[in-house]
């Protein structure tokens, strides 16, 4: 695949619990390389999207479609071994296993498996690079809660995703642990890979991504760069509520 | 490596040997009490294998078992088997039911299983009963064997040290990687990759084939099978009980409490011949407010203490 | 025609424990294992008091309810409130409750087996009686009514009043609960005993046509949780229809097979829920 592909389609994506619609009719693409934004005021159906994607929640109707096959009917696990990884809204992390082994785990089971030496190996580099390579011996509880979004981060890492979800990453982050958040973020955009993230800070959106769907109620309202949906006169109107 | 393996192998060896060995230096009741500890060693450790890293209290050891004693004792007076034909039939017996419990229930949320299991051992014994009475004659069953009470004794140990060898490369397997991330969060297990219904279902799968082997080998021992004492829901509890007791984050945990326990247990049952369903619940209670992991929790929080 | 009705009437009397089991489940968040010897303590008073000081079953109920209730309390308050307080997570909190409860059950039934170690044999209202043409055994009639006012009486209790209305709050939601101010323990505790309470007096009910023994608690138990299942968890409605099919089942395959079967056609029934409806038979499918 070459930059600018169309890498994940989400087509005509609906959602019911009982009689609400969380998410309605939402279509977008996401292209290789691309870094995706969701935003939206609160309960508009953004983690939804994610779950949905990610296969913990099942989609009533439409398509999400991954380098031509459909995720619909798989289950999560077999999501994730054709390289969607992702992380959660309230980290989860495993909290009886070592840093190291968090990390394993994320890549064991992927589809680039790796266990064994190779896989410590691997995984010992990539917490380096995230800064965690002194803790990786260390039980999860001793981790302060960016070292655990970290953590999480790098579980999801360790799995080569084709596409990352990253669902409120930065949320309950400090203004100087953002700060290093975004930064880090940042470096995930510049090494190429395509993420898709659900983020409520604004100048994460602007900063990081290339593209925003901007949802409200669960409908697409806004489709764009974030310069351009953050100036859109329904987004704002949406944000700031009908007044 | 090398001197790692030697390390590791060595105390279990060693331990292995002397087990060995006790037949030949005693015999009559001490030889009887360390049949059943070997016995329950072989169960305790094999239900912890799925038990433990999954917190999924399994209470069908009672059926696997009986399906081991009671298809060697109707293969043998029912069908003229030999006991060797039919203590290799049984174990694949027990572990396709294992699948079929563990397809119907495992997808689910643990308690379903929990409860499903928790009167398997009498609704086996009642469909095998009413089969037996109905389709079968009710002959007696009889296990006529030339094993001595060492033979039996010499079996379970190999099929512990199997247990063992088998424990020990799940651990180190990415199946039992697997199981102990399903233990800590089912949720990201799922997304990490993990078929968690599967690997569940093949662990549960391997517990049940090794209760219903232990059952077939111990099924001499009682000459007469009746599926009143083979199917016995008390063995399940038992099983559970030694594991907890030992602890079960650790492969040789089951061990450290099977010992104790089996002699208190042959205490108990002399001396209080009426009171044992009180002891057994008595234990339970101990387990679960005094040492909710186990001897070997406790031993470790205490080495940890004096480290400090 | 005579199995129907017998198998509707025993049905009755399974919906009455399975709604004590459920009110622990369903709001105290505690898988009871030990509540089927709570039924059984409910028969083994009524044996008692009837063989001994010739006391009516019926008069039974008003002294095993309360008793239950306070012995209930207590066990929630210093044995189980203790494991709620302790669990990290909703996943440990079942672990500790089924271990707990099944030591609880064991000496419980150690305790009545050196009450008595027979079974419950006594024999009230065991006359025939005409209903809608069919002969069914009083006793059935009797405890079937008893069950259906009991039940009706906690269905009003849940749905009308202040108390019951904070204990399907907690049932929803223990957190959302607590922060409308709702003392979740104490209602917890209150669900608690009450469900206690309720099952032994269905224990009570069902001894006048079921002969019980110190033992057969755990059977019973089986039954409850299969009905709670098939009902689903802090469903009513579900758990009666549930109970009515239990009953039904069991009744039709012990009188045209065989007696010894209604433990298999019980978990027959399970199984068929686990397979095709794991959320309940009213239970809209979560995802």
């Amino acid at each position: 695949m070459t930059p600018g592909d169309r890498i994940l389609q989400v087509q005509n994506l609906t959602k019911r619990f009982g009689g609400l619609v969380a998410v309605n009719d939402l279509s977008f693409d996401v292209r290789v390389h691309e870094v995706m934004g969701i935003i939206g005021p609160n309960g508009s159906g953004k983690s939804t999207t994610m779950n949905l994607i990610s296969g913990a929640l099942k989609a009533s109707s439409g398509a999400i479609v991954l380098k031509g096959a459909d995720l619909m009917p798989l289950p999560p696990h077999k999501i994730a071994r054709l390289g969607v990884a992702r992380t959660f809204q309230l980290v989860r992390i495993l909290p009886k296993l070592t840093v190291l082994e968090n990390v394993i785990a994320g890549a064991a089971f992927s589809h680039k498996p790796r266990w064994g030496a190779e896989a410590e190996r691997f995984a010992s580099d990539l917490l380096d690079r995230l800064e965690l390579g002194d803790k990786k011996d260390l039980g999860v509880d001793a981790l302060t809660y960016i070292d655990q979004k970290r953590l999480e981060l790098a579980r999801a890492l360790a799995s080569e995703p084709e596409v990352l979800l990253l669902d409120e990453w930065l949320a309950g982050l400090n203004p100087s642990e953002l700060q290093i958040g975004i930064a880090l973020i940042a470096d995930l955009r510049s090494e190429g890979r395509t993420i898709i993230l659900v983020e409520h800070v604004m100048d994460a959106i602007r900063s990081l991504c290339d593209r925003c769907v901007v949802m409200n109620s669960g409908t697409k309202i806004a489709e764009g760069t974030p310069a351009e949906v953050l100036s859109d006169a329904e987004v704002i109107r949406a944000y700031l509520g009908e007044g | 490596m090398n001197r790692i393996v030697t390390y590791k192998l060595a105390p279990g060896v060693l331990l292995l040997a002397a087990a060995a060995v006790l037949p030949l230096v005693s015999d009559g009741y001490w030889l009887s009490i360390a049949t059943t500890a070997m016995m329950y060693i072989a169960l305790s450790t094999s239900w912890a294998l799925f038990s433990g890293p999954t917190h999924l209290i399994a209470l069908s050891t009672g059926a696997f078992f009986g399906i081991g004693g009671y298809l060697v004792g109707t293969g043998m007076s029912d069908y003229d088997q030999s006991f060797w034909t039919m203590a290799q039939i049984a174990p694949v017996v027990a572990t396709a039911l294992a699948l079929l419990v563990g397809l119907a229930t495992l997808r689910l949320s643990g308690v379903y299983f929990v409860i499903f299991t928790l009167g398997l051992a009498e609704m086996v014994r009642n469909l095998v009963s009413w089969v037996q009475n109905n389709f079968l004659g009710s002959r007696g069953l009889y296990v006529l064997t030339d094993f001595t009470e060492a033979h039996i004794y010499w079996m379970l140990l190999a099929v512990a040290a199997v247990v063992f060898l088998a424990g020990s490369w799940i651990n180190q397997s990415r199946l039992g990687f697997a199981l102990r991330i399903i233990g800590n969060d089912e949720e990201v297990a799922r997304h990490v990759g993990i078929n968690t219904a599967w690997s569940k279902v093949i662990l549960f799968m391997t517990t049940g084939f090794f209760a219903a082997l232990v059952g077939a080998i111990v099924a001499p021992r009682y000459s007469y099978i009746e599926p009143n004492v083979v199917f016995s829901p008390e063995l399940s509890f038992m099983v559970v009980i030694m594991a907890l007791l030992g602890g079960v984050h650790r492969l040789w945990g089951p061990l450290v409490g099977v010992i104790p326990f089996t002699l208190a247990w042959e205490a108990i049952t002399v001396s209080f011949p009426n009171s044992t369903t009180l002891f057994l619940g008595l234990s339970f209670l101990l387990i679960v407010y005094l040492i909710p992991h186990g001897f070997t929790g406790l031993f470790e929080t205490m080495l940890g203490r004096m480290r400090k | 025609m005579d199995i129907l009705l017998s198998g509707l009437l025993l049905g009755g009397t399974y919906a009455l424990m399975a709604m004590g089991l459920n009110l622990q489940y369903g709001v105290a968040r505690i898988m009871n294992l030990a509540n089927g010897e709570m039924l059984v303590l409910g028969g083994l008073a009524a044996f008692w008091l009837f063989t001994s000081a010739a006391i009516s079953p019926l008069l039974t109920i008003v002294i095993v309810a309360p008793l239950a209730f306070v012995g209930n309390w207590l066990v929630y308050r210093f044995l189980l409130l203790p494991l709620v307080r302790r669990a990290k997570n909703q996943g440990q909190l079942e672990v500790d409750s089924i271990l707990a409860t099944f030591g609880m059950s064991f000496v419980l039934v150690g305790v009545m087996v050196s009450i008595h170690g027979e079974y419950f044999t006594y024999s009230f209202l065991a006359d025939p009686f005409t209903l809608l043409g069919n002969t069914v055994a009083l006793n059935r009639l009797v405890a079937f009514v008893g069950a259906c006012i009991i039940g009706g009486a906690l269905y009003y209790w849940l749905n009308r009043t202040y108390s019951g209305t904070a204990v399907r709050a907690v049932s929803v939601s223990t957190e959302a609960a607590g922060l409308v101010g709702i003392n979740v323990d104490r209602v917890s505790a209150l669900a608690f005993a009450i469900g206690g309470a309720v099952t032994a007096v269905g224990g009570t009910l069902i001894s006048t046509f079921i002969t019980l023994d110190a033992s057969i608690g755990v059977i019973f138990t089986m039954k409850a949780l299969i009905i709670l299942i098939m009902g689903g968890v802090g469903d009513i409605r579900g758990a009666i229809i549930a109970a009515l099919i239990l009953g039904l089942v069991e009744t039709i395959v012990a009188t045209v097979i065989d007696p010894g079967l209604t433990l298999v056609a019980a978990y027959a029934i399970f199984l068929c829920v686990l397979l095709f409806r794991p959320q309940g038979l009213f239970g809209r499918k979560t995802t």
